[in-house]
């Protein structure tokens, strides 16, 4: 006799593995059901449609985008660094300059405060010489949220940088590149899955920032306060405002995940080396 | 229009001196066993590892010499490299690939694209310009490889492992193609190989690598012709001796005695065909050969009708026997033997 052969789908799925997962769906899902549950419907759009609320909203995506732009100015090149150059102390350099991943937002912004506030470090001279503020100007929202994505660029490209076969570097000097333009049209091209990876984390992470933001840049409407510190006000004096403001935030950014992860992180093709063997 | 190398180099455990020498319009293969630094050596020559010692000159200019703190980076050596695996850039399409060299230097990109469609098309590879490599089969993948090394005009051309990715059922087709367009470029080649029959078919002259040493430099017959290493006497299946030669016998390091026929005084090589060598169980008495060794049969492989026994002792041989000598012998391993060879059956050369 033979037994039943047990459908493709069914196979060696361990149970137990199979029910914590669901469990952390769950756990995902249920915040943004409630949030669902809780949106008065019928309110939505005149609390959307208030001035303040769409300058909160401008001013996150226009902060957040020159975030992912100086993230992706700096970050590349430092993740090239730490992937490519083998210089005393990398491990330090590293653990630096991903610090503010791990660090709560509020201690950077505190540090931000003192190293570029109108008394910091450099905020003083800053001040004194070039006239230019950064703490409680749109500028500083720009360089709180820079602070805590950046890393999150740098650890997806640095990474991508090293499963990159550096034969393909040399090929291109072989062929007449410089170390620049191999740069550029060979090595930049290669990880472009991580590099959009990378943006949109760290695009991501500065779309939520609040608490560098607040304590370096404060909370003035028009100037730098984004949608994450208007929905924290919102919940003290309207409830229902911040559901709605919470629910733009939160459709914002998981379209975009969705969006983009049909079209760079699920396609293996991508994401495979490049060797034609 | 020549080549001089003169290279030094430590990397790792290798300890990489070598010397060669490549003459206008020749193509030499640098054969070896794996590890030899064959790579490197070719690294070396395209400007991706600097010399530690020595030099390398192009057509009479210098592009490395730490001596005179001369380095002239890989993009401005002019010399076309066919990487093993190939390593073509899977984000553009196969004719980018070609035009790839010439866009780098400034070539316009019409320009380009119609000297790499030219390329493309007189490689056979014309109908994949648009396509990405990795829609190529490895041995269209090699002549594209090949097509975007020669669209820069190059003076040198260096050619790494170009057949090892390649299964064995097309090596043999994609060989002849590969010496077919090899022979268009009249520039100096020098090809790296682990198989001899690459270094046969395709080079003019062979240079043998091993451990980081050159043993042997002519063309393929002068150096299976005399062996002076163990990987040429493994490749062509011969024992060779090295010793010093005195009164007419060469005597080895390892203690035993090779009477030969004639040969100068001196330190010297000896072949010793497995053909020629007989097994008996005991000495041979009243017999005409000059040489006998005993020795214990380590092990015995059938290679069709023939068998190839190896015998270790203090002068470690191989003999090829026939089955029926096998049999009638009734040879194990462990058995203890007489190897015997004529002397007139030795050939000896000076080291």
């Amino acid at each position: 006799m033979t037994r039943a052969r047990p459908r493709g789908r069914r196979v060696g799925l361990p149970v137990p593995v199979l029910v914590l997962a669901c469990v952390a769906i769950v756990f995902f899902a249920l915040p943004l059901v409630g949030l669902l549950w809780r949106t008065p419907w019928a309110d939505a759009w005149t609390y959307l449609a208030d001035d303040d609320v769409l300058t909160a909203l401008r001013l996150s995506l226009v902060c957040s985008l020159w975030a992912t732009a100086l993230s992706l100015v700096f970050g590349v090149p430092l993740a090239w660094l730490l992937a490519r150059v083998e210089f005393a102390g990398r491990g330090i350099v590293r653990a630096l300059c991903t610090l503010s991943m791990v660090l709560p937002p509020v201690v950077g912004g505190v540090a931000l405060f003192a190293a570029l506030g109108r008394r910091g470090l450099v905020g003083e001279y800053l001040d004194r010489w070039f006239g230019i503020t950064l703490p409680f100007t749109t500028a500083g929202v720009v360089v709180a949220q820079t602070f805590v994505a950046m890393p999150f660029l740098v650890i997806t490209v640095e990474s991508a940088l090293r499963q990159l076969d550096t034969r393909f570097d040399d090929a291109s000097r072989t062929l007449g590149a410089t170390r620049w333009y191999t740069f550029r049209r060979v090595t930049l091209p290669a990880i472009r899955p991580a590099l959009v990876a990378g943006a949109v984390l760290s695009w991501a992470r500065a779309l939520g920032e609040f608490g560098a933001t607040i304590t370096f840049a404060g909370n003035f409407p028009g100037t730098t306060q984004t949608m994450p510190l208007a929905v924290y006000l919102s919940l003290e004096t309207n409830t229902d405002e911040a559901i709605v403001l919470a629910l733009v935030l939160i459709t914002i950014s998981f379209a975009v995940l969705i969006g983009l992860r049909d079209h760079w992180f699920g396609r293996p093709d991508r994401l495979q080396g490049t060797a034609t063997a | 229009m020549t080549l001089t190398a003169d290279i030094a180099l430590t990397l790792g455990t290798l300890d990489l001196r070598v010397d060669i020498e490549v003459a206008p319009g020749e193509l030499l293969a640098l054969l070896g066993p794996n590890g030899a630094g064959k790579s490197t050596v070719l690294r070396c020559l395209a400007g991706l590892a600097p010399l530690r010692e020595g030099s390398v000159v192009i057509d009479g200019e210098v592009v490395d010499d730490p001596a005179a703190d001369v380095f002239v980076e890989p993009e401005h050596r002019q010399v076309g490299v066919v990487f093993q695996n190939y390593l073509l850039f899977d984000h553009m399409s196969v004719l980018e690939n070609v035009a790839f060299g010439l866009r780098a230097r400034r070539t316009p990109r019409a320009d380009a694209r119609r000297i790499a469609y030219d390329w493309l098309d007189r490689v056979g590879l014309a109908e994949y310009a648009g396509q990405r490599p990795r829609v190529l089969s490895g041995g269209q993948a090699q002549r594209a490889a090949l097509a975007r090394a020669l669209a820069t005009n190059p003076r040198l051309l260096l050619l790494d492992e170009p057949l090892a990715a390649l299964d064995a059922g097309t090596r043999g087709a994609v060989r002849r193609d590969l010496r077919q367009h090899l022979a268009t470029f009249d520039g100096m080649r020098v090809l790296v190989t682990h198989d001899p029959v690459d270094a046969y078919a395709l080079a003019d002259r062979v240079a043998i690598l091993d451990a980081g040493r050159l043993v042997q430099v002519g063309t393929f017959a002068e150096v299976t012709a005399h062996p002076r290493s163990r990987y040429v006497a493994d490749l062509v299946g011969v024992n060779l001796v090295s010793g010093v030669v005195a009164d007419g016998a060469l005597m080895t390091p390892g203690g035993a005695t090779v009477v030969i026929a004639d040969a100068l005084p001196g330190p010297a090589f000896a072949v010793i065909r497995p053909t020629s060598i007989t097994i008996d169980r005991h000495s041979p008495v009243g017999s005409s050969v000059r040489n006998t060794w005993p020795g214990v049969v380590a092990d015995v492989d059938r290679l069709g009708d023939r068998v190839r026994v190896g015998i270790d002792g203090a002068l470690p041989l191989t003999a090829e026997i026939t089955v029926a000598a096998l049999e009638s012998l009734a040879l194990r391993p462990g058995d203890n033997v007489v190897a015997a060879v004529k002397a007139t059956d030795i050939e000896c050369y000076p080291a």
